[in-house]
Protein backbone atom coordinates (compact mmCIF):
# COMPACT_ATOMS: atom_id res chain seq x y z
CA UNK A 1 0.00 0.00 0.00
CA UNK A 2 1.17 3.73 -0.55
CA UNK A 3 1.71 6.24 2.21
CA UNK A 4 1.93 10.04 1.87
CA UNK A 5 5.21 10.95 3.91
CA UNK A 6 3.89 14.43 4.03
CA UNK A 7 0.87 17.40 4.43
CA UNK A 8 -0.93 19.63 2.07
CA UNK A 9 1.19 22.47 2.22
CA UNK A 10 4.32 20.91 4.12
CA UNK A 11 7.58 22.91 3.23
CA UNK A 12 9.69 20.53 1.41
CA UNK A 13 13.16 20.36 -0.04
CA UNK A 14 14.72 18.97 -3.28
CA UNK A 15 15.06 15.03 -2.40
CA UNK A 16 12.99 14.61 0.28
CA UNK A 17 10.30 11.89 0.10
CA UNK A 18 7.11 12.68 -0.49
CA UNK A 19 5.22 9.32 -0.87
CA UNK A 20 6.09 5.59 -1.15
CA UNK A 21 4.74 3.09 -3.08
CA UNK A 22 2.81 3.29 -6.88
CA UNK A 23 -0.40 4.49 -5.32
CA UNK A 24 0.15 8.19 -5.71
CA UNK A 25 1.17 9.61 -9.16
CA UNK A 26 4.23 12.61 -9.09
CA UNK A 27 3.12 15.51 -11.27
CA UNK A 28 4.78 19.16 -11.45
CA UNK A 29 7.88 19.83 -9.42
CA UNK A 30 8.40 16.00 -8.29
CA UNK A 31 9.73 12.66 -10.08
CA UNK A 32 9.58 9.21 -9.08
CA UNK A 33 12.69 6.98 -8.20
CA UNK A 34 12.18 3.14 -7.64
CA UNK A 35 8.83 3.08 -5.23
CA UNK A 36 9.50 6.29 -3.89
CA UNK A 37 8.21 9.69 -5.08
CA UNK A 38 10.47 12.90 -4.02
CA UNK A 39 10.26 16.56 -4.45
CA UNK A 40 12.76 17.99 -6.90
CA UNK A 41 12.09 21.51 -5.61
CA UNK A 42 12.07 23.88 -2.86
CA UNK A 43 8.31 24.77 -2.15
CA UNK A 44 4.62 23.91 -0.96
CA UNK A 45 3.46 20.20 -1.80
CA UNK A 46 -0.33 19.88 -2.87
CA UNK A 47 -2.36 16.92 -3.16
CA UNK A 48 -5.29 16.29 -5.02
CA UNK A 49 -6.40 12.46 -4.79
CA UNK A 50 -3.22 10.65 -6.10
CA UNK A 51 -1.55 13.22 -7.37
CA UNK A 52 1.54 15.27 -5.69
CA UNK A 53 2.79 18.46 -6.67
CA UNK A 54 5.52 21.14 -5.27
CA UNK A 55 4.48 24.67 -6.04
CA UNK A 56 8.13 26.70 -5.95
CA UNK A 57 8.85 28.84 -3.49
CA UNK A 58 10.33 31.50 -6.13
CA UNK A 59 11.91 30.81 -9.53
CA UNK A 60 12.30 31.73 -12.76
CA UNK A 61 9.84 31.21 -15.18
CA UNK A 62 9.76 28.33 -17.74
CA UNK A 63 7.12 28.73 -20.87
CA UNK A 64 4.45 27.04 -21.53
CA UNK A 65 2.55 27.28 -24.95
CA UNK A 66 -0.26 29.29 -25.11
CA UNK A 67 0.50 31.19 -21.99
CA UNK A 68 -0.35 34.83 -21.93
CA UNK A 69 3.10 36.81 -21.35
CA UNK A 70 4.21 40.55 -21.21
CA UNK A 71 7.83 40.32 -22.92
CA UNK A 72 10.38 43.12 -23.51
CA UNK A 73 11.41 43.78 -27.24
CA UNK A 74 15.56 42.85 -27.24
CA UNK A 75 16.05 43.19 -30.57
CA UNK A 76 14.98 43.79 -34.20
CA UNK A 77 16.26 41.31 -36.66
CA UNK A 78 15.48 41.33 -40.49
CA UNK A 79 12.32 39.15 -40.56
CA UNK A 80 10.68 39.97 -36.95
CA UNK A 81 11.77 41.09 -33.31
CA UNK A 82 13.11 39.31 -31.01
CA UNK A 83 11.41 38.92 -27.73
CA UNK A 84 13.08 38.63 -23.86
CA UNK A 85 10.93 36.96 -20.61
CA UNK A 86 12.53 37.78 -17.41
CA UNK A 87 14.09 34.12 -17.60
CA UNK A 88 16.63 32.28 -19.38
CA UNK A 89 14.76 32.00 -22.40
CA UNK A 90 13.92 34.40 -25.07
CA UNK A 91 11.88 34.11 -28.34
CA UNK A 92 11.03 35.36 -31.72
CA UNK A 93 7.95 37.23 -32.89
CA UNK A 94 8.21 37.05 -36.68
CA UNK A 95 6.32 39.73 -39.04
CA UNK A 96 3.41 37.52 -40.14
CA UNK A 97 2.11 36.83 -36.41
CA UNK A 98 3.29 40.59 -35.55
CA UNK A 99 0.46 42.41 -37.47
CA UNK A 100 -2.61 41.96 -39.25
CA UNK A 101 -1.08 45.01 -41.74
CA UNK A 102 0.92 44.46 -44.77
CA UNK A 103 4.83 44.98 -43.84
CA UNK A 104 6.63 46.22 -46.51
CA UNK A 105 9.45 44.12 -47.47
CA UNK A 106 12.38 46.18 -45.79
CA UNK A 107 10.22 48.42 -44.20
CA UNK A 108 11.44 49.91 -40.76
CA UNK A 109 10.30 47.24 -37.94
CA UNK A 110 10.71 49.88 -35.34
CA UNK A 111 8.02 52.02 -36.18
CA UNK A 112 5.63 48.63 -35.21
CA UNK A 113 7.64 47.14 -31.93
CA UNK A 114 10.49 49.59 -30.92
CA UNK A 115 13.34 48.59 -28.42
CA UNK A 116 12.47 48.30 -25.10
CA UNK A 117 8.54 48.27 -25.72
CA UNK A 118 6.51 45.88 -23.65
CA UNK A 119 4.14 43.56 -25.11
CA UNK A 120 1.21 41.89 -24.30
CA UNK A 121 2.01 38.27 -26.21
CA UNK A 122 1.13 34.92 -26.44
CA UNK A 123 3.15 31.91 -26.76
CA UNK A 124 1.48 29.98 -29.85
CA UNK A 125 4.62 26.98 -30.18
CA UNK A 126 7.76 25.88 -28.44
CA UNK A 127 10.17 23.49 -29.58
CA UNK A 128 11.64 21.00 -27.19
CA UNK A 129 15.07 23.07 -27.07
CA UNK A 130 12.69 25.78 -26.09
CA UNK A 131 12.76 27.80 -28.85
CA UNK A 132 9.62 29.96 -28.57
CA UNK A 133 7.12 31.85 -31.16
CA UNK A 134 4.86 34.79 -29.90
CA UNK A 135 1.58 36.03 -31.80
CA UNK A 136 0.20 38.94 -31.37
CA UNK A 137 -2.94 38.17 -32.92
CA UNK A 138 -5.65 37.47 -30.31
CA UNK A 139 -7.88 39.25 -27.87
CA UNK A 140 -6.27 41.76 -25.42
CA UNK A 141 -2.77 41.11 -26.89
CA UNK A 142 -1.31 44.95 -27.83
CA UNK A 143 1.72 47.11 -26.91
CA UNK A 144 1.39 48.55 -23.70
CA UNK A 145 1.51 52.66 -23.10
CA UNK A 146 1.99 54.05 -19.85
CA UNK A 147 1.28 52.65 -16.75
CA UNK A 148 3.89 50.82 -14.82
CA UNK A 149 5.60 47.21 -15.20
CA UNK A 150 5.94 44.90 -11.37
CA UNK A 151 8.17 41.84 -11.37
CA UNK A 152 6.50 38.74 -9.19
CA UNK A 153 7.77 35.38 -8.80
CA UNK A 154 6.04 33.66 -11.47
CA UNK A 155 4.55 30.15 -9.56
CA UNK A 156 2.57 33.03 -7.53
CA UNK A 157 0.80 34.37 -10.48
CA UNK A 158 -2.57 32.14 -10.10
CA UNK A 159 -2.56 33.27 -6.31
CA UNK A 160 -2.61 36.99 -7.88
CA UNK A 161 -5.27 35.84 -10.23
CA UNK A 162 -7.22 33.71 -7.38
CA UNK A 163 -10.24 31.64 -8.45
CA UNK A 164 -11.41 32.66 -11.98
CA UNK A 165 -10.02 35.63 -11.43
CA UNK A 166 -11.87 36.51 -8.24
CA UNK A 167 -8.70 38.42 -6.66
CA UNK A 168 -7.60 40.53 -9.48
CA UNK A 169 -11.04 41.88 -10.20
CA UNK A 170 -11.40 42.45 -6.41
CA UNK A 171 -8.33 44.73 -6.59
CA UNK A 172 -9.21 46.33 -10.63
CA UNK A 173 -12.61 47.09 -8.87
CA UNK A 174 -11.61 48.36 -5.59
CA UNK A 175 -8.50 50.41 -6.82
CA UNK A 176 -9.98 51.51 -10.62
CA UNK A 177 -7.06 50.48 -12.33
CA UNK A 178 -6.40 48.01 -15.11
CA UNK A 179 -4.11 45.26 -15.00
CA UNK A 180 -2.68 42.96 -16.92
CA UNK A 181 -1.02 39.96 -15.34
CA UNK A 182 1.89 37.73 -17.59
CA UNK A 183 2.33 34.22 -16.52
CA UNK A 184 6.16 35.21 -16.70
CA UNK A 185 5.11 37.23 -13.37
CA UNK A 186 5.51 40.91 -15.03
CA UNK A 187 2.36 42.57 -13.46
CA UNK A 188 1.45 45.93 -15.62
CA UNK A 189 -0.63 48.16 -13.42
CA UNK A 190 -2.43 51.84 -14.82
CA UNK A 191 -4.57 54.13 -12.64
CA UNK A 192 -6.00 57.61 -12.94
CA UNK A 193 -3.80 58.67 -9.89
CA UNK A 194 -0.68 57.54 -8.57
CA UNK A 195 -2.16 56.52 -5.43
CA UNK A 196 -4.15 53.89 -6.88
CA UNK A 197 -1.53 52.23 -8.65
CA UNK A 198 0.44 52.24 -5.42
CA UNK A 199 -2.40 50.42 -3.66
CA UNK A 200 -2.59 47.77 -6.43
CA UNK A 201 1.03 47.34 -6.66
CA UNK A 202 0.91 46.95 -2.53
CA UNK A 203 -1.61 44.65 -2.61
CA UNK A 204 -0.16 42.35 -5.15
CA UNK A 205 2.69 42.45 -3.25
CA UNK A 206 1.12 41.10 -0.31
CA UNK A 207 -0.62 38.58 -2.16
CA UNK A 208 2.91 37.40 -3.46
CA UNK A 209 4.58 37.37 0.14
CA UNK A 210 1.51 35.76 2.72
CA UNK A 211 0.45 33.23 -0.63
CA UNK A 212 0.99 30.33 1.34
CA UNK A 213 -1.24 31.99 4.39
CA UNK A 214 -5.17 31.22 5.11
CA UNK A 215 -7.61 33.41 4.65
CA UNK A 216 -5.47 35.44 1.91
CA UNK A 217 -8.71 36.76 -0.10
CA UNK A 218 -10.22 38.32 3.63
CA UNK A 219 -6.79 40.00 4.28
CA UNK A 220 -6.80 41.96 0.83
CA UNK A 221 -10.09 42.88 1.12
CA UNK A 222 -9.30 44.27 4.81
CA UNK A 223 -6.12 46.23 2.77
CA UNK A 224 -7.77 47.53 -0.37
CA UNK A 225 -10.98 48.65 2.15
CA UNK A 226 -8.92 50.30 4.87
CA UNK A 227 -5.39 50.19 3.52
CA UNK A 228 -4.06 47.75 6.63
CA UNK B 1 15.55 48.55 -16.80
CA UNK B 2 12.21 48.12 -18.48
CA UNK B 3 11.39 51.49 -20.59
CA UNK B 4 7.92 51.60 -19.71
CA UNK B 5 9.09 52.21 -15.89
CA UNK B 6 11.57 54.47 -16.65
CA UNK B 7 8.89 56.64 -18.50
CA UNK B 8 6.48 56.19 -15.26
CA UNK B 9 9.23 57.32 -12.68
CA UNK B 10 9.73 60.27 -14.92
CA UNK B 11 5.57 61.29 -15.55
CA UNK B 12 4.91 60.96 -11.97
CA UNK B 13 8.00 63.19 -11.05
CA UNK B 14 6.46 66.26 -13.07
CA UNK B 15 3.45 65.75 -10.42
CA UNK B 16 6.19 65.61 -7.29
CA UNK B 17 5.12 61.91 -6.96
CA UNK B 18 7.34 59.05 -6.16
CA UNK B 19 6.68 55.17 -7.23
CA UNK B 20 6.63 54.45 -3.61
CA UNK B 21 4.40 57.30 -2.71
CA UNK B 22 7.32 58.98 -0.92
CA UNK B 23 8.40 62.51 -0.98
CA UNK B 24 10.96 63.73 -3.32
CA UNK B 25 13.24 64.45 -0.03
CA UNK B 26 12.15 61.65 1.76
CA UNK B 27 14.12 58.75 3.13
CA UNK B 28 12.99 55.38 3.76
CA UNK B 29 13.10 54.23 7.56
CA UNK B 30 16.60 53.66 9.26
CA UNK B 31 17.88 51.58 11.54
CA UNK B 32 20.83 51.65 12.50
CA UNK B 33 22.21 48.31 15.06
CA UNK B 34 25.76 47.96 16.45
CA UNK B 35 28.09 45.82 17.15
CA UNK B 36 27.24 43.38 15.30
CA UNK B 37 30.20 40.99 14.86
CA UNK B 38 32.33 39.58 18.07
CA UNK B 39 35.17 39.79 16.57
CA UNK B 40 35.58 42.69 14.62
CA UNK B 41 37.37 46.03 16.86
CA UNK B 42 33.84 47.94 15.61
CA UNK B 43 30.66 47.35 13.57
CA UNK B 44 27.50 48.48 12.36
CA UNK B 45 24.51 47.05 10.14
CA UNK B 46 22.44 49.58 8.84
CA UNK B 47 19.06 49.32 6.86
CA UNK B 48 17.53 52.23 4.97
CA UNK B 49 13.99 50.69 3.85
CA UNK B 50 15.02 47.54 2.44
CA UNK B 51 18.57 48.73 1.84
CA UNK B 52 20.93 46.57 4.28
CA UNK B 53 24.40 47.12 4.58
CA UNK B 54 27.07 45.61 6.85
CA UNK B 55 30.40 47.50 8.20
CA UNK B 56 32.98 46.54 9.97
CA UNK B 57 36.57 48.27 11.23
CA UNK B 58 39.48 45.93 11.98
CA UNK B 59 42.65 47.42 13.22
CA UNK B 60 46.06 46.19 12.43
CA UNK B 61 49.73 47.50 13.41
CA UNK B 62 51.34 48.25 10.05
CA UNK B 63 54.08 50.24 9.16
CA UNK B 64 53.78 54.11 8.17
CA UNK B 65 54.17 55.80 4.54
CA UNK B 66 57.81 56.84 4.43
CA UNK B 67 56.35 60.83 3.65
CA UNK B 68 54.03 60.61 7.28
CA UNK B 69 55.84 58.67 9.57
CA UNK B 70 54.04 59.83 12.53
CA UNK B 71 50.50 59.25 11.11
CA UNK B 72 48.43 55.79 10.56
CA UNK B 73 46.28 55.43 7.69
CA UNK B 74 42.82 54.03 6.77
CA UNK B 75 41.68 51.11 4.16
CA UNK B 76 38.18 51.05 2.99
CA UNK B 77 37.44 47.86 1.02
CA UNK B 78 33.57 47.56 -0.32
CA UNK B 79 32.72 44.00 -1.89
CA UNK B 80 29.62 43.75 -3.50
CA UNK B 81 28.34 40.56 -2.93
CA UNK B 82 26.00 38.30 -5.30
CA UNK B 83 24.12 37.73 -1.98
CA UNK B 84 22.77 41.87 -2.31
CA UNK B 85 21.60 41.80 -5.78
CA UNK B 86 21.12 39.87 -8.91
CA UNK B 87 23.17 42.26 -10.77
CA UNK B 88 26.25 41.42 -8.80
CA UNK B 89 28.71 38.86 -9.87
CA UNK B 90 31.75 37.41 -8.29
CA UNK B 91 35.11 38.57 -9.43
CA UNK B 92 37.53 41.36 -9.13
CA UNK B 93 35.39 44.23 -7.99
CA UNK B 94 33.66 46.08 -10.47
CA UNK B 95 33.82 49.90 -11.19
CA UNK B 96 30.50 50.26 -8.59
CA UNK B 97 32.41 48.81 -5.87
CA UNK B 98 35.34 50.51 -6.16
CA UNK B 99 33.56 54.03 -6.52
CA UNK B 100 31.34 52.97 -3.28
CA UNK B 101 34.67 52.21 -1.15
CA UNK B 102 36.57 55.85 -2.89
CA UNK B 103 33.85 57.69 -1.85
CA UNK B 104 33.54 56.10 2.09
CA UNK B 105 37.07 56.23 2.17
CA UNK B 106 36.94 60.52 0.84
CA UNK B 107 34.14 61.26 3.03
CA UNK B 108 36.12 60.27 6.27
CA UNK B 109 39.34 60.88 5.10
CA UNK B 110 39.44 64.55 4.08
CA UNK B 111 37.66 66.24 6.70
CA UNK B 112 40.04 64.47 8.97
CA UNK B 113 37.53 62.39 10.95
CA UNK B 114 39.93 60.14 12.52
CA UNK B 115 43.15 61.72 13.45
CA UNK B 116 45.79 59.81 12.02
CA UNK B 117 48.48 61.26 14.41
CA UNK B 118 46.69 59.37 17.07
CA UNK B 119 47.24 56.02 15.51
CA UNK B 120 51.01 56.62 15.54
CA UNK B 121 52.67 53.74 18.10
CA UNK B 122 56.22 54.21 17.72
CA UNK B 123 57.43 56.97 15.12
CA UNK B 124 58.31 56.19 11.54
CA UNK B 125 58.05 52.24 12.53
CA UNK B 126 54.55 51.41 13.78
CA UNK B 127 51.22 52.57 13.48
CA UNK B 128 47.85 51.40 13.61
CA UNK B 129 45.95 50.80 10.03
CA UNK B 130 42.15 51.09 10.37
CA UNK B 131 40.30 47.96 7.81
CA UNK B 132 37.15 49.56 7.07
CA UNK B 133 35.36 46.89 4.92
CA UNK B 134 31.72 47.55 3.95
CA UNK B 135 29.39 44.56 2.37
CA UNK B 136 25.90 45.36 1.55
CA UNK B 137 23.42 42.20 2.21
CA UNK B 138 20.94 43.81 0.06
CA UNK B 139 20.43 46.21 -2.32
CA UNK B 140 17.11 48.39 -2.96
CA UNK B 141 18.80 51.58 -3.87
CA UNK B 142 20.38 54.33 -1.85
CA UNK B 143 23.98 51.91 -1.00
CA UNK B 144 25.84 54.74 -1.16
CA UNK B 145 24.44 56.61 2.08
CA UNK B 146 23.57 53.15 3.57
CA UNK B 147 27.15 52.45 3.60
CA UNK B 148 28.78 55.88 4.80
CA UNK B 149 26.41 55.52 7.75
CA UNK B 150 27.63 52.32 8.06
CA UNK B 151 31.28 52.75 8.51
CA UNK B 152 30.42 56.21 10.68
CA UNK B 153 28.34 53.82 12.89
CA UNK B 154 31.55 51.12 13.18
CA UNK B 155 33.80 53.69 13.55
CA UNK B 156 32.05 55.27 16.19
CA UNK B 157 32.04 51.89 18.03
CA UNK B 158 35.57 50.77 17.26
CA UNK B 159 38.10 50.00 20.34
CA UNK B 160 41.82 49.25 20.19
CA UNK B 161 42.57 45.57 20.31
CA UNK B 162 45.03 44.74 22.86
CA UNK B 163 49.12 45.04 22.34
CA UNK B 164 51.54 43.06 23.59
CA UNK B 165 55.27 43.18 21.76
CA UNK B 166 53.53 45.55 19.35
CA UNK B 167 51.45 42.59 18.43
CA UNK B 168 47.95 42.49 18.30
CA UNK B 169 46.52 39.53 20.68
CA UNK B 170 43.41 38.83 18.33
CA UNK B 171 40.10 38.49 20.24
CA UNK B 172 41.13 40.42 23.06
CA UNK B 173 40.26 44.72 23.20
CA UNK B 174 40.99 47.43 25.60
CA UNK B 175 38.46 49.53 26.16
CA UNK B 176 39.94 52.83 24.55
CA UNK B 177 37.72 54.06 21.51
CA UNK B 178 38.71 55.68 18.48
CA UNK B 179 38.00 59.51 19.13
CA UNK B 180 36.23 60.76 15.99
CA UNK B 181 37.75 65.01 15.59
CA UNK B 182 34.48 65.20 13.42
CA UNK B 183 31.40 62.94 12.27
CA UNK B 184 30.89 63.44 8.54
CA UNK B 185 27.56 62.05 7.07
CA UNK B 186 27.44 61.80 3.28
CA UNK B 187 23.95 62.21 1.29
CA UNK B 188 23.07 61.53 -2.19
CA UNK B 189 21.09 63.45 -4.44
CA UNK B 190 20.20 62.45 -7.67
CA UNK B 191 18.77 64.51 -10.96
CA UNK B 192 15.57 62.63 -12.70
CA UNK B 193 14.54 64.98 -15.24
CA UNK B 194 14.47 68.66 -13.60
CA UNK B 195 13.81 67.44 -10.38
CA UNK B 196 16.11 66.68 -7.29
CA UNK B 197 15.43 63.04 -5.50
CA UNK B 198 16.66 61.68 -2.07
CA UNK B 199 16.84 58.10 -1.26
CA UNK B 200 16.68 56.66 -4.48
CA UNK B 201 15.08 53.09 -5.00
CA UNK B 202 16.99 50.85 -7.37
CA UNK B 203 14.49 51.68 -10.56
CA UNK B 204 14.81 55.75 -9.53
CA UNK B 205 18.92 54.56 -9.46
CA UNK B 206 18.36 53.52 -12.80
CA UNK B 207 16.50 56.22 -14.27
CA UNK B 208 18.67 59.15 -12.89
CA UNK B 209 20.23 61.65 -15.40
CA UNK B 210 23.17 62.53 -12.68
CA UNK B 211 24.21 62.13 -9.12
CA UNK B 212 25.26 64.10 -6.44
CA UNK B 213 27.23 62.69 -3.08
CA UNK B 214 27.86 64.99 -0.80
CA UNK B 215 29.65 64.93 2.63
CA UNK B 216 28.98 67.19 5.64
CA UNK B 217 30.59 67.46 8.99
CA UNK B 218 28.52 68.72 12.19
CA UNK B 219 29.61 72.43 11.29
CA UNK B 220 27.79 71.69 7.83
CA UNK B 221 30.56 72.12 6.09
CA UNK B 222 31.15 69.92 2.86
CA UNK B 223 33.89 67.96 3.09
CA UNK B 224 33.76 66.20 0.01
CA UNK B 225 32.13 65.70 -2.95
CA UNK B 226 31.33 62.94 -5.69
CA UNK B 227 29.62 63.23 -9.33
CA UNK B 228 28.36 60.19 -10.90
CA UNK B 229 25.47 59.65 -13.90
CA UNK B 230 25.92 60.48 -17.81
CA UNK B 231 24.45 64.28 -17.58
CA UNK B 232 25.42 67.39 -16.36
CA UNK B 233 24.95 69.38 -13.54
CA UNK B 234 24.11 73.40 -13.50
CA UNK B 235 25.97 75.47 -10.74
CA UNK B 236 21.81 76.24 -9.82
CA UNK B 237 21.78 72.59 -9.46
CA UNK B 238 25.02 72.27 -7.23
CA UNK B 239 23.79 75.30 -5.06
CA UNK B 240 20.37 73.58 -4.29
CA UNK B 241 21.68 69.92 -3.92
CA UNK B 242 24.52 71.50 -1.76
CA UNK B 243 21.53 73.20 0.35
CA UNK B 244 19.42 70.33 0.47
CA UNK B 245 22.43 68.05 1.85
CA UNK B 246 23.34 69.90 4.57
CA UNK B 247 19.71 70.22 5.28
CA UNK B 248 19.34 65.90 5.16
CA UNK B 249 22.58 65.18 6.92
CA UNK B 250 21.52 66.78 9.88
CA UNK B 251 18.24 64.55 9.91
CA UNK B 252 20.62 61.67 9.01
CA UNK B 253 22.75 61.94 11.81
CA UNK B 254 20.31 61.78 14.79
CA UNK B 255 20.34 58.19 13.68
CA UNK B 256 23.86 57.76 15.37
CA UNK B 257 24.01 57.09 19.03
Amino acid sequence: MGELKVKEKDLVIPGEILAEGMDYLPSTGTFREGEHILSSLVGLTYISGRLIKVIPLSGKYVPKKDDMVIGTVKNITLNGWIIELGGPYTGMLTLKEASSDFIERGADLSQYFDFGDMLVTKIVNITKSKIIDFTMKGPGLRKLKGGKVIQITPSKVPRVIGKQGSMISMIKESTGCRVIIGQNGRVWISGNKPEEELKATRAIMIIEQESHTEGLTDKIKNFLEKGV
Amino acid sequence: MLQINKEYINLLLTHDQRVDGRKLEQYRDIKVEYNISENAEGSAKVSIGDTVVLAGVKMDVGTPFTDKPDQGSIVVGAELLPLASEDFELGPPSGDAIELSRVVDRGIRECQAVDFKKLCIKEGEKVWMLFIDIYPLNDAGNLQDAAFLAAIAALKTAVFPKLENDKVVFGEFTKEKITLQRVPIECTLLKIGDKIVLDPTLEEERALDARLTVAVTEENKVCAMQKGGEKGLSMDDIDKMITLAIEKTQELRKNLK
